[in-house]
């Protein structure tokens, strides 16, 4: 009996990491239903964007208020997660405070978990309060509704709850030091559960024990539970933020991706040579499919992005088509894209590895034509993106399916095709008077 | 203000074995849209004053295939794309410059990939070259005084960053320079790029043009100043649909700098 408590926290722990092991394998194994691109170039401009844009928050700070709160409580997950090995090896080895002979520094190192987890709590309200009384307008958008606004909630409560845990399992800890209790040696200093602790005088060191140990036991269990919570939250962004940032286009905003496809069809219809009348090979490959209609059609990294969304709704606040009320959101287009691939995985997981046809695709089931035909592609969503998902190269891939693939154009934009092809312009002027500007007056 | 404007073709200067100094790509816009074509004109007036060997290839110009490409016709961008780089590519053309930041997007960063490599400036860029060699000066202030609000093309703006030069050149008119609340990095589309030049907008609450011109009119401008024709021509609908067509003049810089240079 012992080890009881021992043996129960490895179990626990095993289980929390295999659940959150499969859910990893699944989620590598529904990226790479993405096509292939090699973004294993420029290594060290990459890491050095991931460091300034993800470990360094700088375009969360653009907006002061939100970004300086995030800050917050991004520096109190990471640091208090030292706090969280601690937790680890005395659950494993029955120990207490296992880092206590650091002395003066652990006195310190404690000191600042506590003074971080009170600033946590206090962001994590004043983002309840943006979220539920102010509803700020990008929360409350139309593609917000039901599960992704109990979603942001849920993450707010829970680390609130965390945070609560935290400073009573040291206030309880704090009490017990103070009554000599064996096994809780005097360690650490509690700048902020000192002020909790005079709520335990007068308990029992056996009433106090209790406490400790629940507090702690659920601490760590609501640790285990909100890392297995990540893969089916918005909140996924804490780990995937780093290799989309590291991923995140290199190139100037306005230089949209060549189709190579297509270069390859426009060389052999510019070459006098080729036989326009010659069969394919036999060996040669099906015609490749142009644009997007469904995830598989899009590239990984688009699907990397899609599972960084953290649904913030900078892009959407920040994009023409939906500040003038068109449908258009770009957040609603990386969630649509999320959705699919989830539903696409859960497909083959169901059928053992393979995908069997839905009868439903991305395309007019998730996003709508209106939708993709509203887009300025002015690259203020791309801009706007604190972790660099880049919206409009979703757009841009399903209205190239929509235009090669189904010649579903707007007829306006048909026109304005046909010029082009007829006469080098988008509107119906003759290419030989192209420098009559010149001679007018 | 003369009209005398010199605008010699490549063909013209192959043919006497001369070679310009710089190729003008004048863009469809900038050589059909009557409102922007007198900013191409105000564009000459200035590089003829300038003394700039330039060319432009006239009838031999085709659409870049920015729309196309936004449009989603790859098939089609990539065409107009190929057959211009041709042209392009047999004159030995090095260096472009053009008063269109779709035309600039397209052939800086999109023309690489199929075999167009040149060095490609927006005219804004151009012209403060000019007046950084000393080729182009003013002297005084016929905006002074006036407050000049700029709207930042998306094109030039976050596609490729240019943001100085515009605004480098309107503080040389002696003008006040105001920015409007959304600029730069966070600047608002006119709503007409992506090809929504062409077509009806979606069904919404209003125009992105009246948005925009509201957030200009904010700042109480006696001049819009834009560097896109089309952003020219959607602020300029804006204005007039807020009946101030009157009071507020909408103008590329370039004009502006033409009409301080009295020409």
């Amino acid at each position: 009996m012992e080890y009881l408590q021992n043996i129960l926290f490895a179990i626990a722990l095993v289980l929390g990491i295999a659940f959150f092991t499969r859910n990893v394998r699944r989620l590598a194994r529904n990226i790479k239903l993405g096509k292939e691109v090699d973004l294993s170039d420029n290594a060290s401009t990459r890491w050095r964007n991931m460091a300034m844009i993800a470990l360094g928050q700088s375009k969360m700070v653009v907006r002061p208020v939100a970004g300086i709160m995030h800050v917050i409580v991004y520096l109190g997950f990471i640091i208090i997660n030292i706090e969280v090995l601690e937790i680890i090896i005395d659950g494993l080895l029955g120990t207490h405070r296992v880092f206590a002979f650091m002395g003066g520094f652990y006195d310190f190192l404690i000191a600042s978990f506590e003074v971080l987890a009170l600033l946590v709590i206090v962001a994590v309200i004043v983002f309840w309060l943006r979220r539920n009384i102010i509803r700020l307008q990008r929360f409350i958008k139309p593609e917000m509704k039901g599960w992704p606004e109990k979603d942001g909630n849920l993450i707010l409560y829970i680390e609130l709850v965390l945070m609560i845990l935290f400073l009573t399992m040291n206030a309880s800890d704090l009490q017990l030091q103070q009554l000599g209790a064996p096994h809780y040696n005097e360690a650490g200093a509690f700048p902020v559960s000192q002020f909790i602790a005079p709520l335990f005088e007068g308990l029992s060191i056996g009433t106090l024990v209790l406490i400790e140990r629940s507090a702690w036991w659920l601490h760590i269990l609501g640790i285990l539970f909100f890392l297995n919570y990540l893969y089916y939250s918005k909140h996924l962004h804490i780990l995937l933020a780093f290799p989309n940032t590291y991923y995140g286009s290199l190139n100037p905003k306005g230089q949209f991706a060549n189709l190579e496809s297509v270069t390859r069809e426009v060389r052999l219809m510019m070459d006098p040579s080729a036989d326009p009348y010659a069969a394919p090979a036999e060996d040669a490959p099906p015609p490749e499919k142009f644009g997007a209609s469904d995830v598989m059609d899009l590239k990984w990294i688009q699907l990397l992005n899609a599972y960084s969304c953290t649904e913030c709704g900078r892009c959407t606040s920040e994009c023409p088509a939906n500040q003038t009320g068109k449908k258009l959101s770009p957040r609603k287009i990386m969630m649509d894209t999320r959705d699919r691939l989830e539903e696409v995985g859960r497909n083959i997981t169901a059928n053992k590895g393979n995908f069997v046809e839905d009868g439903k695709q991305l395309l007019d089931d998730y996003i709508s034509r209106e939708e993709l035909w509203a887009c300025t592609s002015c690259n203020a969503c791309v801009e706007a993106c604190p972790i660099s998902i880049d919206p409009l190269s979703i757009i841009m891939d399903m209205r190239q399916y929509l235009v090669m693939e189904q010649s579903a154009a707007p007829s306006d934009l048909n026109s304005m095709m046909g010029n082009i092809e007829n006469n080098g312009a988008p509107w119906p002027f003759n290419q030989m008077d192209r420098l009559n500007w010149a001679s007018e007056s | 203000m003369s009209n005398e404007i010199n605008v010699p073709t490549m063909a013209s200067l192959f043919a006497e074995g001369k070679e310009p100094e710089v190729l003008f790509w004048v863009g469809c816009a900038g050589s059909f849209d009557d409102r922007a074509k007198k900013i191409t004109k105000a564009f000459v007036r200035l590089l003829n004053k300038a003394g700039i060997n330039f060319a432009v290839l006239g009838t031999e110009e085709s659409c870049s295939g920015d729309p196309a490409k936004r449009v989603g016709n790859e098939f089609l961008f990539q065409m107009q794309a190929v057959t211009n780089i041709e042209i392009l590519n047999g004159y030995g053309v090095k260096k472009i410059v053009t008063a269109c930041p779709h035309c600039f997007n397209t052939i800086k960063n999109e023309y690489p990939e199929l075999g167009g490599n040149y060095e490609v400036l927006h005219h804004t860029q151009f012209l403060k070259q000019l007046f950084e060699e000393g080729r182009l000066s003013l002297e005084g202030g016929s905006f002074k005084g006036k407050r000049i609000t700029y709207h930042d093309p998306c094109y030039l703006g976050r596609a490729n960053d240019v943001y100085e030069a515009p605004r480098e050149l309107i503080r040389k008119l002696d003008a006040e320079l105001v920015e409007m609340k959304n600029c730069k990095k966070r600047g608002l589309c006119c709503g007409a790029g992506g090809a929504q030049m062409f077509k009806e907008p979606e069904k919404g609450d209003k125009d992105v043009n009246i948005e925009r011109t509201e957030q200009a009119l904010e700042t109480r401008p006696d001049i819009i100043a834009a560097a896109c024709p089309f952003c020219n021509t959607m602020m300029t609908d804006g204005i007039k649909n807020k009946e101030k067509e009157a009071s507020i003049a909408v103008m590329d810089i370039t004009e502006l700098l033409a009409r301080a240079a009295d020409l």
